[in-house]
């Protein structure tokens, strides 16, 4: 099989992943142990060979911890939500598809979005372009066209904080430049 | 802490029969599969109940492969789900 | 006071259960469903674990159910996902209930030129599901 080799800095994070949860599974962090862990991740990475992810190559810590103080917060106000519409409303629920246009059209930065998204009860990715980046939505209790731009909104809202911690820096600029009109 | 474990054992089991209930309605195979993924969910958190109660950690890879398991399922049904009439 | 808190989230946690059975059981389709499904996954899931944690007391174990929960926050939207798009594809859904269908535009669009450019991601999964 001719592949093409993938230089070590790409597959560094998985197998630093990797190291990360063999760790974790022993419940050991000592060094002799992350040690065998790395062989072992690294022989797993080149034995069973996945197509590399595409990195942005940038990380910012700084934003992550409020994002997931918001994530956090969205998903408890979100599960008591639907909690209650299952108990008051029921089968006379009325939803809606909703598409949203992203900024980043980073592969990467789509399926981060997508995953948040999902996360939260109360929405759904159902389909995804990714010619034009759009995500299709499936949304709770949405019955005009006011719930959609509020969904709308709060996407690209969740997709504004992955940027600022993860997106390229193009996608940074165009989000400065946007955020500054 | 037993009778909290019991009162917990009690709606968790309540749960469970709720979705054991759509599970054999359906009408359609994923709602098959998306009710035993939240039965799957409630056997984890009976593993863990019974971790805190007895105050032990032998089940948590077990809920680990739990996870991985409900996934695989799911998506293997999700591929092979034929088109509805 | 360990044993209050932790009682706190284990009953949190049963009732975010109980309510995605009442959700599974209320909801009139399937894809309304699936979001009532996601909560004992996620937030359920948190609530015990972080339960495990505080009765537990230790820091040895933090990574471990660290990595149960990223295990699940990475593969349940994947399987909720597949489920969801399943069920849109194969019409397992009420068009009835939906106030607002966007994606509908675009599957009717993408079938009427396939002639034109292809569009992979929207138009061969209409015909691998069995075209109209």
């Amino acid at each position: 099989m001719i592949r093409q080799r993938i230089p070590l800095i790409t597959e560094l994070p998985l197998v630093i992943w990797l190291v990360l949860v063999w760790g974790a599974l022993w419940q050991d962090f000592g060094p002799g142990n992350l040690v065998f862990g790395a062989l072992i991740a690294y022989a797993v990475v080149n034995v069973f060979y996945l197509p590399p992810v595409e990195l942005t190559g940038r990380f910012n810590v700084l934003w992550l911890v409020p994002f997931l103080g918001r994530f956090l917060y969205e998903l408890v106000t979100a599960s008591l939500q639907v909690f209650w519409l299952a108990v008051s409303k029921g089968p006379s629920l009325r939803s809606a598809v909703v598409a949203v246009k992203l900024r980043s059209s980073s592969d990467f930065l789509v399926t981060a979005t997508g995953h948040a998204i999902s996360l939260i009860p109360g929405s759904l990715v159902l389909e995804v372009d990714r010619s034009t980046s759009t995500l299709y939505l499936h949304c709770l209790n949405v019955v005009d066209d006011a719930g959609a731009d509020a969904i709308r909104r709060n996407v690209r809202t969740t997709e504004a904080w992955l940027i600022r911690i993860m997106g390229s820096s193009t996608d940074l600029a165009a989000l400065r430049t946007e955020e500054a009109r | 802490m037993t009778a909290v474990a019991y009162v917990v054992g009690g709606i968790l089991a309540a749960g469970a029969v709720l979705a054991l209930y759509r599970a054999v309605q359906g009408p359609s195979i994923l709602d098959r599969v998306l009710a035993l993924d939240v039965v799957l969910a409630i056997i984890g958190a009976a593993l863990v109940l019974n971790m805190v109660v007895n105050r032990h950690l032998d089940n948590l890879i077990l809920l680990v492969a739990i996870s991985l398991i409900g996934f695989v399922g799911s998506v293997t049904v999700a591929r092979f789900v034929t088109d509805r009439k | 006071m360990t044993d209050v808190v932790v009682s706190v989230l284990l009953i949190a946690g049963a009732l975010l259960s109980l309510a995605a059975g009442i959700g599974l059981v209320r909801f009139p389709d399937l894809l309304s469903r699936m979001h009532a499904a996601t909560k004992p996954q996620v937030l359920g899931l948190l609530l015990f674990l972080l339960a495990l944690a505080v009765e537990s007391g230790s820091w040895v174990l933090v990574p471990l159910l660290v990595l149960c929960w990223v295990f699940q926050l990475l593969t349940s939207p994947v399987s909720a996902h597949m489920v969801g798009r399943a069920g849109y594809r194969t019409r397992h859904l009420r068009r009835d209930l939906l106030t607002l269908d966007e994606l509908d535009d675009v599957v009717v669009r993408a079938a009427d030129d396939s002639d034109g450019p292809a569009r992979p991601d929207l138009g061969s999964g209409r015909g691998a599901g069995g075209g109209t």
